[in-house]
């Protein structure tokens, strides 16, 4: 059998057969985690515990002229020092790691860290982009990408051509678990408790700054509080944790980030500014894009998103982009990193040109499909039409600005999103015992998605069990290797992985079982909790009897799910569409979440609870950054105002309003075998959100967050 | 946070005793939601902390035939709760529902909440309570000022008072007692609230040495408030009004209409009280007052919008209590 070809004896069984996968079991860690039971890194304790506190740069940009920790060395009950930076250093961001104690008590590791005496150079910092004429020569150019010939497309008359400014700032992770962890050194082995998407990965990374060897590190983690893109590595964090436990004899080492530290150094995704200008036909075919932008992720500048976003093949093209270097915490990969900001750009700007051109943006859309990727346009056509009518779309929708006299008025918007999200690499273990227990285990982590759900669905399914009957260990780096989650690779990765796992076990009992019922192995199934033979129900052994067939020997098969051979249980590439409909008070300029629709298409859906659930998180992720989210820098102290929780602000639960998520479950869908939802459903909110106000409101806000002072300086703007 | 030493005292007496003649020595702990992470923060940092919630004098909502008292460590939460302020100040028992979450509600006295420090970032990170840069200047009317004050903004103080009772307890005349070891007095809210001038001075016209003892507050007027912020719950007012209107028939006898967070202290809007005084009111009445409620208003490079927000705030405030 060539490479290429699936092997049919992995395939996930049809979907009018399945008995646990596409089902809606609640989290198997769900009462765990609402009880407090589910233990995260940062909740460990030992009777021995230190805790270090870690001191970020006071300035945005400096060079150490001297260090001197003499003081706080000397603080009774500070067990250790750890200086990251040194005399000679440049720091170029607030909060940049200087130094960090470890001591008995936290508040001793707090009062120490504060008499560390450093003597600065202060240099000249940008901590600001907005403006791109100020940003000298903190901005680079990259070269021109031109196609066709934009410069006749938006002469030709005949042509609707509509221009705008655009602008979607910084924000931050924010994970509600801050980054941190806590290590104990002690002599030939290290154990590591992370906080980590990449659990198999992070051995790896934290003995390569060390090193120190890889399978002297035991990295141990059940649960993650958020990580969003920001936490693959065990960044320097890790290693002052590390060094820091070893200088203390050996006793475990707790460091996790201060929630301001947290906000301003462990990731943030890039903002963009965008002058955009778009043309189409008087029918509403796209014609031509061209565009400015520029943008920040910390002192490496920001690249370009992939604009024009989904309508790739417009047939004139030219964008400019500037990277500006600001002192500020670099950027991390952020959920679907660049097609947030891509998506805002690009509806911002075709919104704007329906509403010029007078056309229902629905209908724009639709016409220009053309100008998608191939495979998904069939999927957009329809997922248009279920969001329109999960919306009311064709009922509620009106011309820009037509929305009644006030002083609350309505309006939809629309936005369409594309990703990968096919499997990563992932292995699995099956054991079963002869007393008929079933142990699963990866080197996976549950990024709060729901995985260990996911896999003991996957398990179940095969082994013909119910649920509670497989036990499910992730969270340990002695299990089988498995990839980081990150691009919506999880899913995909671990139920291929887990499935081939359990169906070569499955196999091995068949073998063991056959004998005894007087058959082939491959005239056995596993159903209900029997072994029977197929078509003949009356011909079986139940579980438990079947396992004790195996004698004193059990069962442990791997499974390994390669990305180069997915064997048709995982794809990539799907489409989804978002509509927002708002309430804006005119008066005082203030959005409001009404209904968010999301459709999406995400292949195989092994549990449309966790979908669901996964969809309502990422809208009220796109939520906070439409309305309330951003990161506030200071010009004149080059510091970032609002590092906390009070100012950073993230919507509440009176914020959200409806949502209504909608997956594309069709047979069509279902043969693409699994694939990743995470990112999909987050990109799309923000564009949708901001185009639902201008519809609702008749003119643009260019910058979002839409709080109450862009919203009514665009309305005097409109009023004018 | 540094440490301190700690005491709990039980009755009023011994607890002014421990105060000290100068802020910053000795700080009072009610609820503590702002005290405990000014600590934290390094921003405060007293030898001692008198914890006055063991105080039975201090507790209890008691209504009288012109007035209800208020003791000092009432909780956010059981103002929210009171009937008996839900039917007669209706302006102050949606100023208690408006702070969330029902954490702080809980923990939060009314006590602690007129004598909460600002919320100026600046402040928060260090800058003290003029926010000063390096060069001794202010850094709000040059750096991210959105939240800043609109009003009484000439400096050095350029904060909003971010209490949220203040604009009510001001709105409707309350008088604030205050005790120190040599004896007691009342002081009108609208008095209370000071814009400080000099470093090292608070936003209270309280001693370092007294504490608060009880809030009397009149009742028989018609009041309300109206809160805007940029989120639901969990958030600072970008701008409130507290409206009282004394009422003789459908006419307004007299009026007082305070605006709170746009200035260092609640704004007693006075001309926008005295427009309303022998008028109905209507939406045009409303409107005309809210128009004048901001007159003065100075907006930095960046809070323009928070004059706009106040007069809706005030129209909205007027016209719910001309409804009740």
């Amino acid at each position: 059998m060539p490479d290429t070809m699936p092997d049919p004896k992995y395939a996930y069984p049809p979907m009018a057969e399945r008995r646990v996968i596409g089902k809606t079991p609640t989290r198997v860690d769900g009462p765990q985690k609402a009880t407090g039971k589910a233990k995260y890194s940062s909740d460990y304790w030992h009777k021995d515990l230190l805790f270090a506190v870690l001191i970020g740069s006071p300035i945005a940009h400096g060079r150490i002229k001297s260090i001197d920790s003499s003081a706080a060395k000397a603080t009774p009950g500070v067990t250790a020092v750890y200086e990251v930076a040194k005399a000679g250093d440049e720091i170029q961001w607030c909060g940049a790691e200087l130094f960090a104690v470890a001591a008995e008590r936290e508040e001793v590791a707090r009062d120490a860290v504060r008499k560390v005496k450093i003597d600065w150079e202060i240099m000249d910092h940008l901590v600001q982009e907005a403006d791109l004429k100020a940003a000298g020569k903190r901005a680079k150019a990259a070269g021109e990408q031109v196609t066709g010939d934009p410069d006749q497309a938006f002469q030709d008359s005949g042509v609707v051509v509509s221009e705008g400014h655009y602008a979607i700032p910084v924000i931050t992770h924010c994970c509600l678990e801050p980054h941190g962890c806590v290590i104990q050194w002690d002599g030939d082995s290290i154990n590591y408790w992370p906080s980590t998407q990449s659990l198999s990965g992070i051995a790896a990374d934290l003995g390569n700054l060390l090193k120190f060897p890889p399978d002297k590190i035991n990295a141990d983690q059940q649960h993650i509080g958020g990580g969003f893109g920001s936490k693959f590595s065990a960044d320097r964090w890790a290693v002052v944790c590390a060094n820091l436990s070893k200088s203390s004899g050996g006793k475990p080492v707790k460091l996790f980030l201060d929630r301001n530290v947290e906000l301003m150094i462990a990731g943030n995704r890039p903002s963009d500014y965008a002058n955009i200008k778009v043309a189409a036909k008087q029918d509403g075919t796209l014609v031509a894009w061209q565009s400015q932008s520029w943008s920040t992720g910390g002192i490496g500048g920001g690249g370009m998103p992939p604009i024009p976003y989904v309508f790739t093949e417009i047939p004139n093209k030219r964008m400019n982009h500037t990277a500006v270097a600001v002192n500020a915490g670099p950027s991390r990969a952020w959920r679907a990193p660049n097609h947030p900001q891509a998506a805002y750009l690009t509806y911002s700007a075709l919104e704007d040109l329906a509403a010029k051109l007078k056309m229902d943006p629905v209908d724009l859309f639709r016409k220009n499909l053309g100008l998608t990727p191939k495979l998904l346009r069939d999927i957009y056509a329809n997922q248009l039409d279920k969001a329109s009518e999960l919306m009311d779309w064709k009922k509620k929708w009106h011309q820009r600005g037509d929305s009644g006299p006030g002083p609350v008025v309505k309006g939809l918007g629309l936005a369409m999103s594309t990703w990968g999200g096919a499997g990563h690499n992932s292995k699995c273990q099956t054991t079963i015992f002869p007393d008929g227990n079933v142990v699963i285990e990866l080197g996976t982590q549950d990024l709060g998605t729901g995985t260990r759900t996911i896999i003991n669905q996957v398990a179940a399914e095969t082994l013909g069990l119910p649920m509670a009957r497989v036990t499910v260990k992730i969270g340990s780096n002695k299990y089988p290797v498995s990839g980081g989650s990150g691009g919506s690779t999880t899913v995909g990765g671990v139920s291929a992985s887990t499935r081939k796992s359990t169906v070569n076990a499955l196999d091995k009992l068949f073998e063991a079982v056959a004998p005894s019922l007087n058959v082939s192995p491959d005239q056995l199934v596993a159903v209900d909790q029997r072994i029977q033979v197929k078509g003949n129900a009356a011909k079986s052994l139940t579980w438990q009897q079947a396992c004790s067939k195996l004698g004193v020997n059990k069962i442990s098969e791997l499974g390994e799910h390669d990305s180069r051979k997915p064997d048709g249980l995982t794809t990539g590439q799907v489409g989804g569409v978002q509509m927002a409909e708002v309430s804006v008070d005119l008066e005082i300029g203030r959005v409001k979440m009404v209904k968010y629709v999301g459709v999406h298409d995400v292949g195989l859906v092994i549990n449309p609870r966790l979908s669901d659930s996964q969809v309502n998180g990422a809208v009220i992720m796109g939520i906070c950054g439409a309305l309330t989210e951003e990161r506030v820098m200071d010009s004149q102290t080059g510091r970032m105002l609002n590092a906390d929780m009070e100012f950073y602000k993230l919507a509440g639960i009176g914020d959200i309003g409806e949502i209504v998520s909608h997956m594309d479950i069709r047979k069509v869908n279902d043969d693409r075998g699994v694939i990743g939802l995470g990112e999909p459903c987050v990109i799309g909110v923000i564009a949708a959100i901001g185009n639902a106000v201008a519809n609702a409101i008749g003119v643009r806000v260019p910058q979002v967050p839409l709080v109450p002072r862009r919203v009514l300086a665009a309305i005097e703007r409109r009023n004018a | 946070m540094e440490n301190f030493a700690y005491a709990s005292p039980y009755s009023v007496k011994d607890a002014v005793g421990m105060l000290s003649n100068k802020w910053g020595e000795v700080e009072v702990l009610a609820g503590g939601t702002d005290l405990i992470s000014m600590m934290k923060d390094y921003l405060v940092t007293p030898r001692l902390v008198v914890n006055v919630k063991g105080i039975r004098e201090l507790r209890g909502i008691t209504g009288a035939t012109n007035s209800i008292r208020i003791g000092a460590t009432v909780t956010l939460d059981e103002i929210a709760e009171s009937a008996l302020i839900a039917k007669s100040l209706p302006s102050l028992h949606a100023a208690a529902l408006g702070v969330s979450s029902p954490q702080i509600r809980n923990m939060g006295t009314i006590g602690g909440d007129i004598c909460q420090r600002p919320r100026c970032w600046y402040f928060r990170q260090g800058y003290g309570l003029f926010a000063k840069g390096p060069d001794g200047k202010s850094l709000v009317p040059g750096g991210e000022n959105r939240y800043h004050a609109i009003l009484g903004n000439g400096g050095p103080a350029y904060f909003v008072s971010a209490s949220s009772f203040g604009p009510a307890l001001v709105a409707l005349n309350a008088n604030i007692r205050l005790v120190s070891s040599t004896g007691s007095r009342d002081v009108e809210a609208e008095k209370f609230f000071v814009t400080p001038s000099a470093d090292g001075a608070r936003e209270i016209a309280m001693l370092p040495n007294e504490i608060i003892t009880e809030i009397h507050v009149p009742i028989g007027s018609h009041n309300s408030t109206c809160e805007i912020r940029e989120k639901t719950a969990l958030d600072w007012p970008l701008a409130t009004a507290s409206v009282s209107l004394k009422m003789s028939g459908s006419s307004i006898q007299s009026a007082r209409v305070v605006l709170g967070h746009v200035a260092p202290t609640p704004w007693l809007a006075q001309a926008a009280g005295q427009s309303l005084a022998g008028k109905t009111m209507s939406a045009a009445v409303a409107e005309e007052a809210a128009k004048q409620s901001t007159s003065g208003a100075n907006p930095l490079s960046d809070n323009g919008y928070k004059v706009k927000l106040a007069q809706v705030a005030v129209k909205r405030a007027l016209l719910a209590a001309g409804r009740a």
